[in-house]
């Protein structure tokens, strides 16, 4: 014991080992009244490490090259020790990942998260969630099925949309005049280690922003208010070991909705894994219906929810804007919620309906994206896009005027 | 409990939707992965039948023996006739591009059939094909129109004609609708005789598109089972450690 305590001062005289413990985990207080909602933050950071600990292994049978991808999946599907086991593992992770940052987001949404101090912190998290669709996106080209190929070819395509530079654009992203070997490669090595550099390194500052700053709570009541007289809040406890064993009940949980997936539906009824995707990438055999991955179907809906062209603007063109508008109108949110309170437990029935439209127009697009496009389903997706748009352009309007409950000085348990 | 109701859902909804099926009504497979003697069965049909034209180029000869409960030996005696190795992969001899100056197109490999395909999907296709001079091969199918290929199970099958009926559409047009398939001439096996080798068959073919099925499924009770008595002692630790939190 004695030498095992020299051994950290040894180190601590020469690396903030201990000090970076207490900092992070054992000294970093978090307000006493996390609920559910909390769980999904440390969840999405062990779905990270299933992915990368799992990509790796992957990569040591995968082979990036169009004439044996496919065959080489199968290889691992088959003849690989485990193979099978860690495949079912990314691609099942890769579906948790955006399940888990979904929800997570939502906390955000829900218990004002992004609001001051906590802006950049929202930003970070908003650029972990871009660096994963492009990830995501990378990622699904490499099993070089149908799918993935002519999922790849419908994505790119939407660059060519961009007026004067598209077409050089795509041509420079694809290396190739269509999806080829050549683009198989880079998105291997955008894949496995240029996205995934930058998705390590924003995480890192995501968390650091955040204990910079402090969680916010489902109260939306800023602890920090009230501290004692030797400087702790005094509604927080410990991340450690107090958080720390509650967040492995979360992740035991989690794990066993994993594992009935991984082990049971690995294709999630055709959604996790898609059943034209068992058949190897063709060039000259379109699939009857091309429909991007589950997490991204509802931009996708957006996108062909555009009919209309403006002027010298083809209605792809603004389809691919509104698209990003999307997701770039969420980076602003924290200048949007005028509210004085942060937490929905506060806030009148005004933004509460608004909320609840929004995750419904979520949903209805996420399932349009999925379907071949009918009169019918193109207006429903239009009016699923005005109230996605909606929710946010009229959220400065509706947070200013609506009424609010007293917020407490102090967290409570409910 | 409206709260923790609604988070199941949120968790659940991926799994809530269901993938759609096609146009054409098709006829329940009903397979046993578990039946050792009906996936024998299949395997043979298949070698017999199928591989002619049809590769299986991602499965191995020794891993069907394993699986299927049989001896190396026993493959080689009953499913290997052009001299591969017992753990080569069930190739063919004919090129794709043979294949396509043939068949027009070239025949697929057939190892993930059952996976991009459907087992129900396979079970009808195999089973109705119908007499139809205006194909090259005399024979047209009812869930792939105009397919290519031909009907390789006839000496078992028979012959079957297509029923048409009129049907009049929304617009006042007459269309010939095929209604059903009559067997014209009888082959060397019953319709139900048939319809079990088919469904050996697709039943084959489903285990091919998934050789660990069985055993993912039986290590996913245990981990599952394991995970649970987990929870149950990572619950106890965090109710002790949390028990002076109000």
């Amino acid at each position: 014991m004695g030498m095992l305590i020299s051994m950290r001062d040894w180190v601590d005289a020469r690396f903030p080992m201990t000090k970076m413990w207490e900092e992070h985990l054992s000294k970093y207080y978090a307000p006493k009244n996390f609920n559910f909602w909390y769980f999904f933050g440390s969840l999405a950071l062990l779905v990270l490490v299933i992915q990368i600990v799992t990509g790796i292994f992957l990569t040591m049978s995968y082979k990036p090259d169009a004439e044996l991808a496919f065959a080489s999946v199968e290889y691992i599907m088959r003849d690989v020790n485990w193979g099978w086991a860690i495949r079912y593992m990314h691609s099942t992770g890769a579906s948790a990942f955006f399940i888990v940052v979904y929800l997570h987001m939502f906390r955000g949404l829900i218990y004002g998260s992004y609001r001051g101090p906590r802006e950049l912190l929202w930003i970070f998290g908003m650029l972990i969630y871009l660096a994963l669709m492009a990830e995501a996106f990378f990622g699904y080209l490499l099993p070089w099925g149908q799918m993935s190929y002519w999922g790849a070819q419908v994505i790119i395509s939407l660059f060519g949309a961009i007026p004067g530079i598209g077409d050089d654009l795509s041509l420079w992203i694809r290396g190739d005049y269509v999806i080829s070997d050549a683009t198989l490669n880079r998105f291997f090595a955008l894949h496995v280690i240029a996205v995934p550099l930058v998705l390590v390194g924003l995480v890192v500052v995501h968390i650091l922003a955040l204990h910079e700053v402090g969680s916010n709570n489902p109260d939306g009541v800023e602890i920090k208010k009230n501290k004692d007289e030797n400087g702790i809040p005094k509604d927080g406890i410990p991340f450690h070991p107090y958080y720390s064993v509650k967040d492995i009940v979360g992740v035991v949980v989690f794990l066993i909705f994993f594992a009935f997936v991984m082990f049971f539906v690995p294709a999630g009824g055709g959604y996790f894994l898609e059943a034209p995707n068992f058949e190897p990438a063709n060039p000259l055999k379109t699939p009857e219906h091309i429909a991007p991955v589950w997490y991204f179907t509802p931009y996708y809906a957006m996108l062909r929810a555009v009919t209309i062209d403006i002027g010298p603007l083809s209605a792809k063109f603004l389809g691919v804007i509104v698209m990003g508008g999307a997701i770039v109108i969420m980076f602003f949110l924290p200048w949007l919620d005028k509210s004085p309170v942060k937490s929905i437990r506060y806030r009148g029935p005004i933004y509460k309906i608004m909320l609840t439209l929004f995750v419904i127009s979520f949903f209805v697009l996420g399932w349009l994206g999925t379907q071949g496009p009918t009169d019918i389903k193109t207006m429903m997706a239009q009016a699923g896009t005005i109230m996605y748009f909606a929710f946010f352009l009229l959220m400065p309007i509706y947070t200013k005027l609506e009424a609010t409950k007293p917020v407490p000085d102090r967290v409570t348990f409910k | 409990m409206k709260k923790q109701l609604f988070a199941i859902l949120l968790l659940m909804s991926p799994a809530l939707a269901l993938a759609s099926a096609g146009g054409v009504h098709l006829d329940k497979a009903n397979i046993d992965p578990t039946n050792k003697g009906s996936l024998q069965r299949g395997a043979r049909t298949f070698v017999n039948y199928c591989m002619g034209c049809h590769s299986a180029k991602h499965q191995r000869y020794n891993r069907v023996a394993r699986d299927l409960g049989m001896t190396d030996q026993d493959v080689i005696d009953n499913l290997m006739f052009t001299g591969e190795k017992v753990g080569d992969h069930m190739d063919i001899a004919m090129t794709p591009i043979a294949g396509k100056t043939y068949f027009g197109a070239a025949p697929p490999d057939l190892t993930l059939v059952s996976r991009v395909r459907g087992n129900d999907w396979l079970y009808t296709y195999l089973r109705t094909f119908y007499l139809d001079n205006s194909r090259p091969f005399g024979v047209n199918n009812q869930v792939f129109a105009n397919v290519g290929m031909p009907n390789v199970l006839w000496e078992l099958q028979g012959w079957q004609k297509p029923v048409y009926k009129t049907v009049t559409d929304d617009e006042g047009h007459e269309h010939q609708v095929l209604e059903a398939l009559e067997l014209v001439e009888a082959g060397s096996q019953t319709p139900a005789e048939f319809d079990r080798t088919v469904r050996d068959l697709v039943n084959f073919l489903d285990y091919m598109g998934e050789p660990i099925r069985q055993e993912r499924q039986a290590l996913g009770v245990k981990v599952i089972l394991f995970l649970l008595v987990f929870f149950i002692v990572a619950y106890l630790l965090k109710k002790e450690f949390w028990k002076d939190i109000h």
